[in-house]
């Protein structure tokens, strides 16, 4: 019999690969090398030519106030909404994990978060933390829970928080998924062994059900932390980095700089700053995921 | 599940014996507090626990399948944690893990995960763990079944020995029925949830009060042959050759038209058709029965009378003649 290509596993193989190879590196590794390239340069938006900076566009960024207080929002934002979403995703499982009546319903508006796009959500919540019509205010107020007013983007501290909370409304449902995933995959008989063995709800919580999901807890906050830091638009439309300059992460302000202020060199330098930082947590992470893993087999 | 009655004497070691799928399992979480019953009553110790004791308060401790070791905690801590869920001081709890860990020679190992452990020893630990409560009940659900073939007598003889030692009243749910025979004080043999017999070794086997006890027990199992009106069964092993029983009173013998021999070592079963009869018998020879059978003959078998038993058949149930 003659031979077709499909039996020409080398040839297919190659093809096969091909478009998501060109994916990867066309739209993901070329932009990659050019904005490591750019952080070097003194190119700005309009101008073809650039020179090698060194490591001047750095220099420049550290001795930079405005830098350094978008350094620790975005610490603070990242840290923030993902221990949020800890508490929140552990809770949410527990709740899915029981039977109950329109828990399909329940589960599919809990994934709506996830799959909104984030600038429909954000330009929702602006409206939620509007300074004269904020439905939370109105409903503090209502429930008598509040007196006064706040001024939620308006305020630094306060706009912190709003961002905290729609960066942790939007990650929390997938890091729920995950967890309801990682607790089915607990084996039932160390679940019934801790009953027998006379734990209660807290200490079956976080003596056998929290260690046993470390592992999965850990890929969920690597997801979460990623797409927090590295995130432009829900700070970007709610406060816009504002009240002056006050609410600023480095994603936003890389934008501000390298393609508003068109200083590419110092917006690539903003932007890949929190490179080796993430590939070193990322590695942790990843690391205590699997030892754990082993340990569990 | 469905009309169980069963007492358990303080102290005895009774087992839940019967195929998968029987409610044995069933019945054991329904002690331990794991599943509730739809109704009826549990007793322990006098102590009614069926509707609303949760299994911590059941005075407790269960043995799984698959052992249930804590994997992220360490032989001494997976020791400790019943323990400490009874809140017991600290000092008190080192005490009384290493003194549990010596009964089952595991101290040694105190420091491991159970991941570094072969399966005997995990098995130790699961039972180590159920010992230090000092409960009132264990309760075993096939705690020798993922264990080889070959640990698995070892462990038969040192789970036997240990209970004896801790005189504690258990309960032991498996479906080897050599495990059941060997360990059981009692034996409750159940099927489609319901409890067959209950008895010691001797009486459910040599005594089944019907056909799916007779013939669940023993390997091979019960023969039965129709009879007009009745079923007769007779074990394999009182089931030899009539020139080796002689000229002896209470005899019944009838031709066997042999169709195969199976030489196993210690045993050769025959396999063939009782004259007159369909149904395919199997005698059971022990290996110092040297005489010899050829396949394809037709040959003189008998049972003595008195391990006759006589079933009804249309129930099933022993008829007593």
């Amino acid at each position: 019999m003659r031979r077709t290509l499909a039996d020409r596993e080398d040839v297919l193989g190659v093809a096969m690969l091909a478009p998501a190879l060109a994916y990867i590196v066309l739209l993901v590794g070329v932009p990659f090398v050019l904005a490591i390239l750019l952080s070097f340069s003194n190119a700005s938006a309009g101008s073809l030519s650039f020179e090698w900076a060194g490591w001047r566009n750095y220099a420049a960024i550290i001795g930079d106030p405005i830098f350094l207080r978008a350094l620790r929002n975005t610490a603070i934002v990242t840290i923030g909404s993902q221990v949020l979403v800890i508490v929140l995703a552990t809770a949410a499982a527990q709740v899915f994990r029981a039977t109950f009546r329109g828990k399909h319903l329940a589960r599919l508006v809990l994934l709506l978060p996830w799959a909104v796009p984030v600038s429909l959500a954000a330009i929702a919540w602006t409206w939620i933390f509007d300074s004269t019509f904020s439905v939370l205010n109105w409903t503090l107020k209502a429930t008598h829970l509040m007196h006064g007013w706040l001024y939620w983007l308006g305020d630094p501290g306060l706009a912190l928080a709003a961002i905290i909370i729609v960066q942790a409304w939007r990650i929390f449902p997938f890091a729920t998924v995950i967890v309801l995933a990682g607790l089915s995959s607990i084996p039932q008989d160390v679940v019934e062994a801790s009953i027998v063995d006379g734990a209660g709800f807290w200490r079956r919580l976080f003596q056998v059900e929290l260690p046993l999901l470390l592992p999965v807890v850990a890929v969920a906050v690597l997801f979460g932390v990623v797409y927090t830091a590295t995130d432009l638009g829900v700070v970007y439309i709610l406060t816009g980095g504002g009240p002056a300059n006050t609410t600023q992460v480095l994603p936003t302000l890389a934008f501000q700089r390298g393609v508003l202020g068109a200083d590419l060199g110092q917006g690539a330098a903003i932007a890949v700053f929190l490179l080796p930082f993430l590939i070193v947590f990322a590695a942790l992470m990843l690391r205590l995921a699997r030892r754990a893993e082993v340990g569990a087999r | 599940m469905d009309g169980v009655d069963l007492s358990i004497r303080e102290g005895e070691l009774v087992v839940l014996l019967g195929p998968s799928g029987c409610g044995k399992t069933t019945l054991l979480r329904m002690i331990a507090g794991l599943e509730r019953p739809t109704s009826g009553e549990i007793f322990i110790g006098g102590e009614r626990i069926d509707a609303d004791v949760p299994p911590r308060a059941r005075g407790i401790a269960m043995v799984f399948q698959s052992y249930a070791l804590y994997p992220h905690r360490t032989v001494a801590q997976n020791i400790a944690f019943p323990l400490e869920a009874s809140g017991m001081p600290r000092s008190q709890i080192a005490e009384k893990v290493r003194w549990a860990a010596d009964m089952f020679g595991i101290t040694p190992y105190l420091a491991r995960y159970p991941r570094q452990l072969s399966g005997g020893e995990r098995q130790r630990v699961a039972l180590c763990r159920a010992l230090v409560r000092d409960p009132k009940v264990f309760l075993l659900d096939e705690p020798l079944a993922n264990l080889d073939a070959k640990l698995r007598n070892m462990a038969r003889d040192e789970l036997k020995r240990f209970q004896r030692q801790v005189k504690r009243t258990t309960v032991y749910v498996t479906h080897d029925q050599v495990e059941a025979m060997g360990l059981g004080d009692r034996i409750a043999v159940m099927d489609r949830g319901k409890v067959r017999q209950v008895g010691t070794p001797e009486q459910v086997y040599e005594d089944p009060v019907d056909t799916f006890v007779a013939t669940f027990l023993g390997q091979p199992p019960m023969n039965l042959l129709e009879l007009p009106g009745a079923l007769l069964g007779f074990r394999p092993e009182h089931f030899l050759p009539a020139a080796y029983y002689g000229a002896r009173e209470g005899l019944r013998s009838f031709p066997l038209a042999v169709r195969r021999v199976e030489y196993l070592g210690s045993d050769r079963y025959v396999y063939g058709n009782a004259a007159g009869a369909g149904a395919t018998v199997i005698a059971k020879l022990p290996a110092t029965i040297a005489m010899e059978i050829a396949e394809g003959t037709e040959m003189e078998f008998a049972v003595p009378e008195r391990t006759l038993c006589y079933f009804d058949a249309a129930t099933g149930a022993r008829q007593r003649r």
